[in-house]
């Protein structure tokens, strides 16, 4: 039986979104590392952000479902640890929608660029931990209002 | 891999992965307790990286034990003289300054051994170390810095993490013993033998405490029983019956 391409398959990953920052894809976020057919199983690699994440069950349901909804039938997770994910593999399409969210994407320097709401660039850390385990807490202060920063890892 | 002694493996495996579960729930427990909003979200992220690192290790162990079980049986289904962790990890939290010292101490552990393991001649131990290693990076920068701020901040502050460091001290030695476990581990590249991770980690905890003007006690004495489960503290006991509750109460419940 012929099966979509693996082109196709990738094609819909892009439009699951990250259940925790739905502005942005899973593919946005580099967490899927590979997709390709042994035999008529469509095996799709994923990788933790953190090692605690507990988006990663939600993330898999939305991966199984979305291909579901696709028609595969045959679909198989598998959870690749290495190399393990770095912020590097975001996109700069993902770290763009990011800050238009009100979250400074992650930078080489270690903290945020600017103020994801004014462009402020004074600014200070309130915390290296945010609401979740890939974010710190961060305060502009030229706008005062405090924001996420998606740390570097 | 084939010379690696699956027995010995297991006892290390459960050694990396108790650590992490028993010092995960402990941290977990201040969850809506901490002093300061900020410092309740610090401590929940960093229990909830250690919980995700003991699925890793402990996921692991059950695929060595070969018994069909998950991390899940190891972590709910064990009781007290079943666990390998180190006794620092289940002591009491005591008040804000006493657990982050307690954390400092096992972070700084966690810095150098992890290290270590990225060279690990067993693959999947070296993977593990790779993806555990960059959030323990963030731990121990954050425990590092509290114990400076309190040590180093007012009377009353200096003279609690003195007190913490001196209660606690005495559970340092324990994570440098070595044994036919480590012997074992050590000979097939596994995981280096301890005792040779003492001087990097007492290199970096002596920075530490002079910067927050802290006095390292002298006295060499070493409690110790944890990571051969020979004999744990009571402490133990009482963490298990809060965190397999509801295993004990509903066996095999799932949701």
């Amino acid at each position: 039986m012929a099966h979509p391409s693996v082109e196709q398959v990738w094609e819909w990953l892009e439009t699951i979104p990250d259940p925790e920052i739905p502005v942005i894809s899973l593919i946005d976020l580099g967490i899927i590392r590979d997709v390709a057919w042994e035999d008529n199983t469509c095996v799709v690699s994923v990788t933790p952000t953190y090692s605690g994440c507990p988006a990663t069950s939600m993330i898999n349901m939305d991966i199984e479902t979305k291909l579901r909804d696709c028609g595969l039938t045959k679909i198989e997770l598998r959870r690749k640890l290495s190399p393990a994910w770095t912020t590097d593999w975001l996109s700069e399409k993902g770290a763009a929608a990011l800050e238009k969210y009100g979250i400074a994407p992650p930078q080489p320097a270690g903290g945020p660029q600017r103020c994801p709401h004014c462009q402020g660039t004074q600014l200070e850390k309130l915390s290296q931990f945010g609401s979740t385990p890939c974010k710190a807490q961060w305060r502009c202060q030229t706008c005062l209002e405090p924001f996420e920063y998606f740390k570097c890892i | 891999m084939a010379e690696v002694d699956q027995k010995a493996l297991l006892q290390f495996l459960l050694r990396m992965g108790d650590n992490t579960l028993v010092l995960g729930h402990r941290v977990s427990e201040w969850c809506g307790h901490s002093p300061i909003l900020e410092e309740d979200i610090a401590l929940a992220n960093t229990a909830l990286d250690l919980i995700g690192q003991t699925q890793l290790w402990l996921g692991y162990a059950a695929e060595v034990q070969g018994e069909g079980k998950s991390a899940d049986d190891l972590a709910f289904l064990r009781d007290a003289w079943d666990f390998r962790n180190v006794l620092l990890t289940e002591l009491p939290n005591g008040d804000f300054g006493q657990t982050m010292m307690r954390q400092f101490l096992f972070d700084a552990f966690q810095s150098v051994i992890l290290a270590r393991l990225l060279k690990s001649s067993d693959t999947t131990v070296s993977e593990i170390a790779a993806k555990a290693i960059k959030e323990v990076a963030y731990h121990v920068e954050r425990s590092a810095d509290t114990v400076v701020g309190l040590g180093d901040g007012t009377e009353e502050s200096h003279s609690r993490m003195q007190a913490a460091l001196d209660y606690l001290y005495p559970y340092v030695g324990e994570m440098f013993l070595s044994d036919d476990v480590d012997a074992a581990m050590a000979a097939a590249g596994v995981c280096p033998d301890p005792t040779t991770l003492r001087e990097e980690y007492d290199a970096l905890v002596s920075k530490v405490m002079a910067n927050a003007t802290l006095a390292i006690p002298a006295n060499a004495y070493t409690h110790k029983g944890g990571r051969t489960g020979y004999m744990h503290t009571e402490h133990l006991g009482h963490l298990l019956t809060s965190m397999q509750w509801l295993q004990r109460a509903y066996p095999g419940c799932e949701w």
